[in-house]
């Protein structure tokens, strides 16, 4: 139990392994919808277009985490607002918007000194560098994200179900599509630190898929996919600690081997499983 | 249909369930593009729906069919012209329910049949609220009106087509519907399949229950039901399965378009 324990004599690990757990339980909650939903380029578009917030706060002295949350909120609003105009594609919409900020993030990160390190911390995280500060934003954003999927759970369910269930029962469909928007945003601001922008997406979706292999109602899939998510946080910053890897990497790498596992080995619906059943069926 | 004192708002007495004035979609509005030489999916559509009829609208493919079910579901929304639900804006009233076509579902999603049938609920149990043992009453006690009550724990994916469209209805007697549209509901289902959701309409009509069914099936509509629609972007004709059911009726709907403009120019 040596190797388990022997870690957990530094502090800065102990931060990184509760801002782990917490992201990972967050993010793959929340990824249920966005699996469910087909938001996934959504929430890979959100992830990106926060550098700029972040780039700015930076320069300019301010906590990351509030210039990543106003960029985030504002192209939330950005992207819903698009994907309301009839005359570009959705996915055309978010292209555009996706690649335009990120690129000014990159832009003006650029002009620091320390720009590769900076960059490489926020494109794939920095999770041994959690402080007690980092740590209060990211379990105040998750506890307020959770809170609000638990109290709308209804409602987002109808939504994401059947539309025009939503329509006909006159429930605040917009209002509700919104929401979630800011909820990814929010999430994202949360993720950054575990497993950076460009592997944020595997947060959203790979725990929540693994999950919806495994389960057949959404409360199940929601846990199922917050242990994912949580033991992937953990195990990954085991596996970061003793074969010194990036930690953020070895994160999603874990959840990402749990998937492949249960997509091949899953009773049911794995495909071996299926495979099998085939064969004796003829 | 259950004694719950729920609001809707109120149903002005003596008005119809339904009633369309004069009303025209464009293409736009359901998202098509065939804008060149037709312009509107539906042109100048008015009728009304008595409360407790049973209407089948029937027409060929691509009529404007399901068009006009949702628009009356308000998802799409007319160009001009008036809806009219017991007299007042439809926008109002969460009474309205809408089966989908089977292929507009997305049937592996992790939810069972109760739970499916528990979102008819959603507007009586309320924002930030769970659902209450009376909730659970009316899930089981619609889904024991269309035989399904056995059914309850299954997950979706896991029914055949007639059962599928059973728990919708269910799902639309769990609402406390008043205005019922199915969209071909019939289309792939076996006889006794089809024959069971046959008696659970004619059991909603001691309820009161306008239903309106979109369907390809024009014996169906001629025996089962008290009133035909024959559209085809515009209403041919309404009115008892008899009277609309004629050759030149049905030439002038599913003839093709060298008929069509003849129908249109003699008109």
């Amino acid at each position: 139990m040596h190797w388990l324990l022997d870690p957990l004599q530094f502090d800065f690990i102990v931060r990184a392994l509760v801002a782990a757990v917490i992201v990972g339980i967050v993010c793959s909650v929340l990824g249920t919808y966005v699996v469910l939903r087909g938001m996934a380029f959504f929430g890979d578009a959100l992830a990106h277009t926060v550098l700029p917030g972040i780039a700015i706060a930076y320069l300019i002295g301010w906590p990351l985490a509030l210039g990543a949350l106003v960029f985030g909120l504002l192209t939330a609003l950005g992207i819903g607002v698009l994907t309301e105009q009839a005359n570009l594609k959705e996915d055309t919409a978010i292209g555009v918007i996706f690649a335009g900020l990120f690129a000014l993030g990159v832009a003006l990160l650029s002009t620091s000194n320390n720009y590769t390190v900076d960059l490489a911390h926020f494109l794939f995280g920095n999770l041994l560098g959690v402080s007690k500060g980092d740590l209060w934003v990211i379990g105040l954003l998750g506890a307020i994200v959770l809170a609000t999927l638990f109290l709308f759970y209804k409602e987002l369910l109808v939504i994401s179900f059947d539309q025009v269930l939503a329509v006909t029962l006159r429930l605040p469909s917009r209002f509700l599509r919104y929401l979630l928007l800011i909820l990814i945003a929010v999430t994202v601001v949360t993720a950054l630190q575990v497993v950076g922008i460009a592997l944020m997406l595997a947060m959203f979706v790979t725990p929540a898929a693994t999950a919806s292999l495994l389960t057949r109602r959404l409360p199940n899939m929601m846990l199922v996919s917050a242990l994912i998510g949580s033991f992937s946080g953990v195990a990954g910053l085991y596996a970061s600690y003793y074969l010194n890897i990036a930690s953020g990497a070895a994160v999603v790498l874990v959840a990402s081997i749990i998937f492949i596992l249960v997509f091949l080995f899953a009773p049911g619906q794995g495909f071996i499983w299926r495979h099998k059943n085939k064969t004796i069926n003829r | 249909m259950f004694p719950l004192g729920y609001q809707d708002t109120d149903h002005k007495p003596g008005t119809p369930t339904l009633e369309l004035k004069h009303v025209t979609v464009a293409y736009s509005a359901i998202g098509s593009s065939f804008a060149q030489d037709v312009h509107y999916a539906l042109k100048d559509v008015s009728f009304k729906a008595e409360i407790g009829e049973q209407i089948a609208i029937i027409g060929p493919n691509g009529a404007g069919k399901s068009s006009l079910l949702k628009l009356i579901t308000g998802i799409i929304k007319p160009e001009s012209g008036q809806i009219l639900m017991f007299g007042q804006p439809p926008s109002q009233h969460n009474c309205i329910a809408y089966v989908p076509q089977r292929n507009q579902i997305d049937w592996s999603f992790p939810v069972t049949v109760e739970d499916v049938v528990m979102m008819g609920r959603t507007r009586q149990i309320g924002f930030f609220r769970r659902a209450r043992p009376l909730d659970k009453d009316v899930v089981k006690a619609s889904l024991k009106r269309v035989g399904a009550l056995e059914l309850a724990k299954k997950q979706i994916g896991e029914l055949s087509g007639g059962q599928q469209q059973r728990v919708f209805i269910a799902r639309a007697l769990a609402l406390e519907t008043h205005l019922l549209l199915l969209d071909e509901p019939l289309s792939g289902l076996d006889l006794p399949s089809q024959e069971a959701i046959f008696e659970i309409l004619a059991s909603l009509r001691q309820d009161g229950v306008t239903v309106l069914m979109a369907t390809h099936d024009l014996n169906l509509a001629a025996e089962r039901f008290d009133k035909v629609l024959l559209v085809n972007k515009r209403i041919i004709a309404f009115g008892k399965p008899e009277e609309v059911l004629t050759t030149e009726n049905l030439l002038a709907a599913y003839g093709g378009k060298a008929q069509n403009s003849q129908m249109a120019v003699s008109a």
